[in-house]
Parts: structure tokens; sequence; C-alpha cells
């Protein structure tokens, strides 16, 4: 069963569908019991920093969602928003606090691209990733600009190179919409449910 | 480097397409669901539904082909057409739709530009603007082209844009089932005056058309009637624009 967090701030029912087609069963949670149980989890994230930030706190989820990803090493899935979340801060939201298991800011992304950024873009992983490079749907203003200790990264270039995904034991983050990038988005996803080890 | 996209439409009225579509592999060219896997299946990027229709009762019909087609559907989803409050915007979101296209009501309320984008984001408030010629400036029309407005359309995308507007369907009045090609003046001035992504739509009928408004500073193309008719498969056309130099997805 995938738990997805009910941030109630993301339009989830892309995901949902995604999820069915693969024939996989999932549940919507606001629980930090069911968070710390569950096989899988998936952060997801459309919507604003300081909501979705806000959210998690007032459901009181933030510590379940922190030891699950770095303590248990449990499969955890953070797409778009859930993986800016990860991170400390984002100029989107200055006094936001994100759940800071990623010592690093979100930024803008810088003169001279269209924001947002909507539309397909190249994926190439810089590391021996969980997946192929490929070709993803993005929906994103801003970015984390370089990758984190630790972590594995894939890149893509938007006026600049930025990181589209990060992987860490179980734990895949995605700026990208694996449930909106056709048939690759659903390899991503199927690699993850079946368990990336890095 | 992101990709130039190729956005079929679909024209839905009563859970039905509308519009001659001419496809013979399909059991029923008829259902959005079916044609909209089909286009999928072809390789669009996107997909826009549209909703022609005019009563109440047949918004909600609306809603549940939404549903449907999402179900099928893992590519990202535009609803438009008859959209006149955040509510109605939101039960198209919460339907399937990723994006949500708002037209005559964002001209008679501005202020539902910003409220869509603050509630669900600039990503997912696309700005459709219907406009056609008239002496030195491209005049905004609104209610399905019926009614014009004294608005000039370079100036509404650059304030779509201040209000929180992702994105801007462009449509040409002047062009539209002309077959002549998109109007390459009006999208030149929108682009050059707002810096969000822009959809040519009206007009095409041939791949050079397509060429033409990427070089004229389209992030998309929206088609409908070189799809329906089957004159050529989303594959095709792609495999064209590459040939031309334009960057297209390739999965």
């Amino acid at each position: 069963m995938i738990q997805i967090i009910n941030t109630g701030v993301a339009n989830i029912r892309s995901l949902q569908a995604a999820f069915d087609r693969l024939d996989l069963t999932w549940n919507l949670t606001v629980s930090a019991e069911e968070i710390t149980t569950a096989t899988h989890v998936v952060l997801p994230g459309v919507g604003a920093f300081a909501a979705a930030a806000e959210s998690i706190d007032q459901l009181g989820l933030r510590k379940a969602i922190i030891d699950r990803i770095n303590h248990r090493d449990s499969a955890t899935l953070c797409i778009c928003l859930g993986m800016q979340l990860l991170c400390e801060s984002s100029e989107e939201s200055q006094s936001a606090k994100g759940l800071g298991i990623i010592p690093k800011a979100i930024t803008r992304f810088g003169e001279g691209v269209k924001i947002p950024q909507l539309g397909w873009n190249e994926v190439r992983p810089v590391d021996n990733g969980p997946y192929l490079a490929g070709e993803a749907y993005f929906a994103n203003s801003y970015r984390l600009e370089t990758a984190p200790d630790g972590w594995g990264a894939a890149k893509t270039d938007y006026g600049g190179t930025f990181i589209s995904s990060i992987w860490r034991g179980r734990t895949l983050a995605c700026q990208f919409h694996p449930e909106l990038s056709g048939t690759w988005g659903e390899s991503v996803l199927t690699q993850w449910i079946e368990g990336i080890t890095c | 480097m992101l990709k130039s996209r190729i956005i079929p439409c679909l024209d839905v009225n009563e859970g039905r397409v509308v519009k001659g579509v001419k496809f013979q592999n399909l059991r029923d060219a008829g259902d959005p669901v079916e044609l909209s896997f089909h286009y999928q299946d072809q390789g669009a990027d996107e997909l826009v539904l549209l909703d022609v229709t005019a009563t109440r009762q047949e918004r909600i019909a609306m809603l549940e082909t939404v549903e449907r087609v999402r179900q099928k559907l893992s590519i990202p989803l535009t609803v438009g057409g008859g959209i006149g409050s955040i509510n109605d915007a939101g039960r198209l979101l919460n339907a399937g739709a990723d994006k949500v296209s708002i037209n005559s009501a964002a001209v008679r309320n501005p202020d539902l530009i910003e409220a869509m984008s603050t509630r669900f984001g600039s990503q997912c408030t696309v700005v459709a603007i219907d406009a056609k010629k008239q002496g030195e400036i491209f005049q905004v029309l609104t209610r399905s082209g019926t009614t014009a407005e004294a608005i000039d359309a370079v100036a509404w995308a650059a304030q779509a844009e201040a209000l929180g507007a992702g994105e801007i369907l462009l449509t040409s009045f002047d062009r539209d089932g002309t077959r002549s090609g998109y109007d390459l003046p009006m999208l030149s001035a929108v682009t050059e005056a707002c810096s969000l992504p822009v959809i040519a739509s009206g007009g095409a009928d041939s791949v050079a058309h397509m060429v033409e408004a990427f070089e004229h500073g389209a992030h998309a193309v929206l088609a409908a009637s070189i799809f329906h008719d089957a004159n050529m498969t989303v594959g095709e056309v792609k495999r064209k624009l590459a040939a031309a130099g334009i960057q297209v997805r390739t999965d």
C-alpha cells in the first residue's frame, strides 16, 4: 500500500491515476503513524512552499517524514515541491522552514528563461542512477542548483544546469512529474516501487 | 533544453468529441478517452480538452469526461471552456486536470487570475486570449469570439503575467479555421511583451506553419484539424519538426 501524504495543497489526482494504471493500491494519509509504518510513502507537491511546509507542521508530520528518510531508509518518493521541501528554505517563501534533510536553499530560475519552466526537458543521471536518462515533464519556477553530498543526482539544463532528481538509498526525489511523463515516467515510478538501491 | 510542445485540442460537447474526426483505426472517433489515448500514443506532449457546452448540466458531464480521460492519460491535461470562478477551476483540478484555462471570466474579473495562481499555483493557471487584428492593435475577443473588448491582447498578456498566470494560450480569431498559418505578427508581439510560455493556436495546416510559430517565439503549438482529419499523425509531425531543426520530445 502506497501512502500519499495529503497536505491538502497539492493536486494529486494525476498521481493517483498513475498508480491505478500500474495496478498499485494507494491511500491518502495525514497520519504520522502510517507515514512511519508504510512500505511506500509519497510526498507530493504542487503549490507554494510555505503553504505545504505549514500544512506539514499543522498536521504534525514533520518528525515522521524526517525520521523515515534519515533513519529508516524506507521507500519514499518526493515529487516537485516535495523535493524542494527536503531542503532548508526556498526563495519562494523566505520565512518558511523546510524539512532540512538537505542542507541547501531552493532558488528561483535566473534571467533569460521563461518562468515557470513548463514542458518536457532532458534528464541526465550523472551517477549510476536508479533509472535511465529520459525526457520528463516539468512545471516549476524554483529549483535546486547543486547536488547535496551523499546523494546521487540527475541534471537538466534550463538557463544553466539544475538538479532534476536526487536519490539516496530508497528515497527518490524528482523535480519533474513522473506521473505526467509518459511511459518513461511510469518506468521511474515502477523502479521506485520495486526498490531502488544505490 | 526545453522541448517545443505539440498539443492536440479536442472540443467536447456532452461527453463527446465534436468536429469531424476521421481516424480509421478507432472504434469510436467521438469518445474523448479513446481519442486522447490515441494522441498520447502518437507522441502528443500534452492534451487540451475544450468544453464547448453551454449549460450547467452539461458542465457536470464534462467533469466526468475529465475524470475518465485522466485515468488513462500519462501526459499533462489542460481543460478550458466556460470556467467562471475559482470553484469551477477547483472542481476541474479535482477531477484530474493539471491546468485550467480561463478566458472570458478573466477579462471580466482579472482578480480571478490572481486568486487561481495563489490557491493552485501559476503552473496550473493558463490564460487563454482570443484576438484579432483591429487597426494597429490586436483586439481581445470574449464569449467565443462574439464580443469585442476594448483591450489590446499584448497589454492583456503582460497584465495576466503580472497577476500570476503561468502560461498564455493565444488564438488568432482571424486565422482560426482558415488553414493559412498562425498569426505570426501577433505571436511575436505577445512573446516579446510577456515572459511567459505562449501556446500558439489558430490556423495551422502544415508542419511549416508550426516551424514558423516556433521561430516567432511560441513554446508550444495547439492544433486540431491537422490531426483530426488524419492528414498527419503527431509522430509524423514531430519527425518533420525535428528534421527542420526544432527540438521535440522523442520518447
